[in-house]
């Protein structure tokens, strides 16, 4: 009986292989925060490298210099914690034999993760790190997608100028890495842009009652709010504003807006904007891959959410990498790497350039975000894209009601 | 900031201030009755809070109406957790109990994350708020502080006009002789104990109808839980309450003159310094 | 101390850490075994207050945070070399420990517990205003910092056996107090505080000198780990959930003892490891590692040492 056994399973090892077209597999390390503060936005991340990966696999693989590579995700729980990151980051290098890495979803996760790459020498795509301090610390192998954090308010400071260039500005924000990055771009900005900065403030990224700091927007008399960070703190800021009716008539916040758990705020949400990577209404026309419209559905399709700018850079930043492994032919990292410092490619998520200089490598600067407000229709809260004017879907909504 | 931004700051932070009295009660109730301190405070804060919106979402009642029963709920997790953790290690040096406590909690958070993830919950309260000069205040502030002072009331009249109140109080005082004068001293520590826990679910209940949350939010309160035992005095649950006042005035005061980042330094720095000064508290007036 | 087996037990663990991942260059090894150590020494040193003087220190990760950025600052801006401001973070904390401990060692029990906690968040809470160590943001070593010693790949080793000198040096310390009049009087203390001091022990002098002591190795072994990772933030520095595994190292060893908690960080580094990594059970790290305290704390409370010593009293004399 046991030969006969072994005889059987012998023959279907032999036999799966075949059953894939791939030569060879590609792995690729990455943490996600299952667990912890940066959950929402980190799992939203991953389903963006998820559907990827199965359309890949589906399609037989990436081809490149005349093989075809299957893909392989090796992925932890980073619990939002940076103290294991580079544990974790260095096994997915060495036991794990990662080929490639994707970014932690935060700025500060991905920063110490870029320690362990650069150390070992591999290329880590980067969908979730905005802050823009991580690369100008001389690095090799760094590819960030999105836009970053100097400029996730540019476009809600240039709204507003365009309806009161006078306005009276406050800005509340969380002391972590990225945030601290995003308002202090913004802050200048504000000032060149003539606003009037009455209110500018920190505060603990472990804050539960914003009462106090929205006690000193009303008493500053402010007319339009900035600021907020990850995703509870901006939603309670967004919700505190509005029970204590802080009379603003304009209020970006980061992050939280961009998440369709915002519209549980109900009321609060309305008129509440953020800086966005993407948006559905905002239509590019891809050099290759999906388009917004396609990829949307395909992930709608999957996992029954709306997509939203998180898993949008997840995908985006997947597919430039396969570009450029195409492109190079080869699966070796220098020739990944030269091919990604090449690439100027319109996908769907917008036009993607890298800085070669060694001063700031890898930082995005062909990307531009837009901004997206919630607004109401019949009664029903939706997030459009109301800034740039030339990518709008809905009417920029000013001043915000009821608040 | 202007004068009125000052008042409506402190007023605020008393009201606030009230609820995290609430929320320490419990704990320091705990405390003085069998000297245990209950690390899993923070959970069953979070417990209260989703208790108010799971209740209000499957059931659609009013989150006020869940009041009664996360108060009759907790008590019973809180003797259920007696009996599991505590119950053995009594009498047993500090270290025991406070690791015990600290194993349930992580039992339980695990429990929770696994279960509910870390994600932001928020229960929508809407009352009536009253508008002053600029500045409002939520109703939902103003009924919490109001439903603290009840609850507030009831314990006081349990704990010094019923017997069963008297009987906590004597096995607070000192068990031995509790126990010689025919107290069933154990049933008397889980009851207390329940009604510890019990508290602390409350107040969770009510900060949820203020902030939104996340499994996590415990840990915050729990902190600021310590800090109030220790300006209150333990094992005085009226000094919880003024303790509570005390840090939520603290807040409104500090907050309109210094950036807000710094309020959590200037907290904990005067935690350590009034446990080292006033280790007995300082609204008991007594020294160690 | 020489003669005693203990001594010598403590040697062969520290060689073992030491050889071990160097044959064939094992960087797998080595980078499992680097939490492991920095566990080791954090828990061996807390044991001097924790185990011999009965004082819970649950925020001990102030040493380990401070001693970090003291040391990762003072090789940054004002360009130190790694040993120099090694050591200059490590007499600073020792320093600071002495200055906080004068003043909360006056608290006993849960209350002398809480003041720890709120030291820690204190620090925490300041380092994050505090610019000069990068608020919030944190602090970033370039990677020319590893020039001095040889590049990135050797500075990692470097690094790896520094930090298994310093576990050597606190093991050996730890024993050398428990065999030392010192040891003894904190023992006293642990036992009966206020007997101790009836008797003669001069215990406010003792327990300030205890705290302290135990601040230095692990500041040390807070700049290595820092400056391995070339970063530093206070999330990261000062994280009270350290500091809590160390006491379930404490508890899981048996408290007072020297192998029982070193050979403990080893098990839990690993096991914590294995589950965080595992798909089934990364959920559940927090609920196995809470369910495995509740089971010591209440029926196995002298943890693996005293089990094994209720098993074979004779190993009490050759397992310290």
């Amino acid at each position: 009986m046991k030969r006969i056994d072994l005889l059987v399973a012998a023959i279907a090892m032999l036999a799966a292989p075949a059953a894939f077209a791939a030569d060879d597999t590609i792995t690729i390390g990455m943490t996600q925060s299952q667990t912890g503060s940066l959950n929402v936005d980190s799992v939203a991340q991953y389903r963006g490298f998820e559907i990827w990966r199965d359309e890949v696999n589906g399609a037989g693989g990436i081809a490149a210099g005349g093989k075809h590579y299957k893909v392989k995700f090796v992925s932890y729980d980073d619990q939002s914690q940076g103290g294991r990151v580079q544990q974790l980051y260095t096994r997915l290098i060495i036991q794990d034999k990662s080929d490639f890495l994707f970014s932690p979803y935060s700025s500060g996760l991905t920063a110490t993760a870029a320690v362990i790459s650069e150390q070992y020498g591999k290329i880590m795509i980067i969908t979730g790190g905005a802050e823009e301090k991580t690369y100008t610390l001389g690095n090799k192998y760094l590819f960030q997608v999105i836009t970053p954090a100097g400029h996730y308010l540019s476009g809600a400071l240039e709204a507003l100028h365009s309806k009161n260039p006078k306005a009276r500005v406050a800005f509340v924000y969380s002391d972590d890495p990225f945030s601290k990055a995003v308002v202090s771009a913004a802050r200048d900005q504000a000032k060149e842009a003539g606003f009037d900065v009455v209110l500018d403030e920190s505060y603990a990224p472990s804050t539960t009652d914003f009462g106090p700091v929205v006690n000193k927007i009303i008493s500053a008399r402010a007319d339009a709010l900035f600021g907020g960070g990850h995703y509870p703190d901006s939603a309670t800021l967004a919700r505190q504003v509005y029970d204590q009716k802080a009379n603003l008539k304009w209020e970006s916040l980061l992050v939280a807006p961009g998440d369709a758990k915002f519209a549980s705020l109900g009321k609060a949400a309305l008129g509440v904007s953020t800086g966005s990577q993407w948006e559905l209404p905002v239509k590019f026309t891809p050099q290759f891959g999906p388009t917004g419209t396609e990829f949307a559905k395909k992930f709608e399709a999957k996992y029954h959410i709306a997509a939203d700018y998180h898993s949008a850079s997840g995908y985006a930043g997947a597919m430039i990498l396969q570009h450029a492994i195409e492109q190079a032919g080869s699966v070796d990292p220098e020739k990944v790497a030269a091919a990604l410092n090449k690439t100027d490619a319109t996908i769907f998520f917008g036009h993607i350039k890298f800085a070669t200089d060694p001063g700031d490598h890898g930082m995005q600067i062909a990307h531009q975000m837009v901004v997206a407000q919630w607004v109401e229709d019949n009664a029903t809260l939706s997030r459009q894209v109301v800034w740039p004017r030339d990518a709008a879907s809905a009417p920029l909504l000013y001043p915000i009601p009821s608040h | 900031m202007s004068l009125f931004g000052i008042i409506a700051s402190i007023i605020d932070g008393l009201l606030v201030g009230s609820v995290y009295g609430l929320a320490a009660m419990g704990l320091t109730l705990i405390w003085g009755v069998m000297d245990v301190v209950n690390l899993t405070h923070g959970s069953m804060i979070v417990a209260g809070m989703f208790a108010l919106y799971l209740l209000t979402t499957a059931l659609g009642i009013s989150p006020y109406a869940t009041l009664v029963p996360v108060l009759v709920g907790g008590f019973f997790v809180g003797l259920a957790l007696y009996w599991i953790a505590v119950h053995r290690v009594i009498g047993r040096p500090p270290l025991m109990s406070l690791l015990s406590t600290f194993s349930v909690n992580l039992v339980l958070l695990g429990l929770g994350t696994a279960l509910w993830g870390t994600v932001l919950f928020n229960v929508p309260v809407s009352l009536p708020s009253i508008t002053w000069q600029r500045y409002t205040f939520p109703g939902t502030h103003i009924l919490a502080a109001v439903l603290t002072a009840v609850i507030a009331a009831c314990l006081y009249l349990f704990l010094y006009r019923t017997r069963l109140g008297k009987a906590i109080r004597a096995v607070a005082g000192n068990r031995q002789a509790a126990e010689l004068v025919g107290i069933p001293t154990t049933k008397v520590l889980a009851l207390a104990f329940g009604l510890g826990v019990a508290l602390a679910g409350v107040s969770g209940m009510l900060i949820a109808t203020l902030f939104p949350f996340t499994l996590l939010s415990g840990d915050a309160y729990q902190l600021k839980s310590f800090i109030v035992i220790v300006l209150g005095g333990l094992g005085n649950p009226t000094g919880a309450l003024l303790g509570g006042i005390a840090l939520g005035l603290l807040e409104g005061l500090v907050t309109p003159f210094i950036p807000v980042s710094w309020t959590l330094v200037i907290e904990f720095a005067l935690f350590v310094v009034v446990l080292v000064a006033f280790p007995g508290g300082v609204f008991t007036g007594k020294r160690a | 101390m020489l003669r005693r087996p203990c001594f010598w037990i403590i040697t062969v663990l520290i060689a073992a850490f030491a050889i071990a991942p160097a044959i064939g260059n094992n960087v797998e090894l080595r980078e499992s075994l680097v939490l492991a150590t920095v566990y080791v020494t954090l828990a061996t040193n807390l044991n001097i207050v924790l185990g011999y003087a009965g004082y819970v220190n649950f925020g001990s990760i102030v040493f380990f945070g401070l001693g970090g950025y003291i040391c990762v600052y003072l090789m940054g801006a004002p360009g130190w070399p790694l040993p120099v401001a090694l050591l200059a973070a490590g007499a600073a904390v020792s320093v600071l420990a002495l200055v906080f401990g004068l003043g909360i060692l006056r608290l006993r029990g849960a209350y002398f517990a809480l003041a720890t906690i709120g030291v820690n968040e204190g620090v925490q809470a300041f380092v994050e205003n505090f610019t000069p160590f990068g608020g919030s943001s944190g602090l970033y070593l370039p990677v020319t910092m590893f020039k001095p010693l040889g590049g990135p790949m050797e500075a990692l080793w470097v690094v790896y056996f520094l930090l298994v000198a310093i576990m050597g040096v606190s093991l050996y310390l730890s024993y050398a107090v428990k065999l030392s009049k010192f040891g003894l009087g904190l023992l006293a203390i642990g036992q009966n505080e206020d007997a101790a001091r009836v008797l003669g022990v001069p215990t406010r002098r003792y327990k300030a000198l205890a705290y302290s002591a135990s601040a230095f190795l692990p500041a040390l072994a807070g700049g290595l780990y820092f400056f391995k990772s070339a970063f530093i933030q206070p999330s990261d520095a000062f994280d009270l959930t350290f500091s809590t595994e160390a006491i379930v190292i404490i508890m899981l060893g048996g408290q007072g003892t020297i192998i029982g908690p070193a050979l403990a960080a080893y098990f839990y580094e690993e096991l914590r490891g294995w589950l965080l990594t595992s798909d089934t059970f990364s959920h559940f790290q927090l609920v196995i590692a809470g369910s495995l305290l509740l089971v010591i704390v209440l029926f196995v409370p002298g943890g693996l040492m005293g089990w094994l010593y209720e098993r074979w009293p004779r190993l009490r004399s050759v397992l310290e």
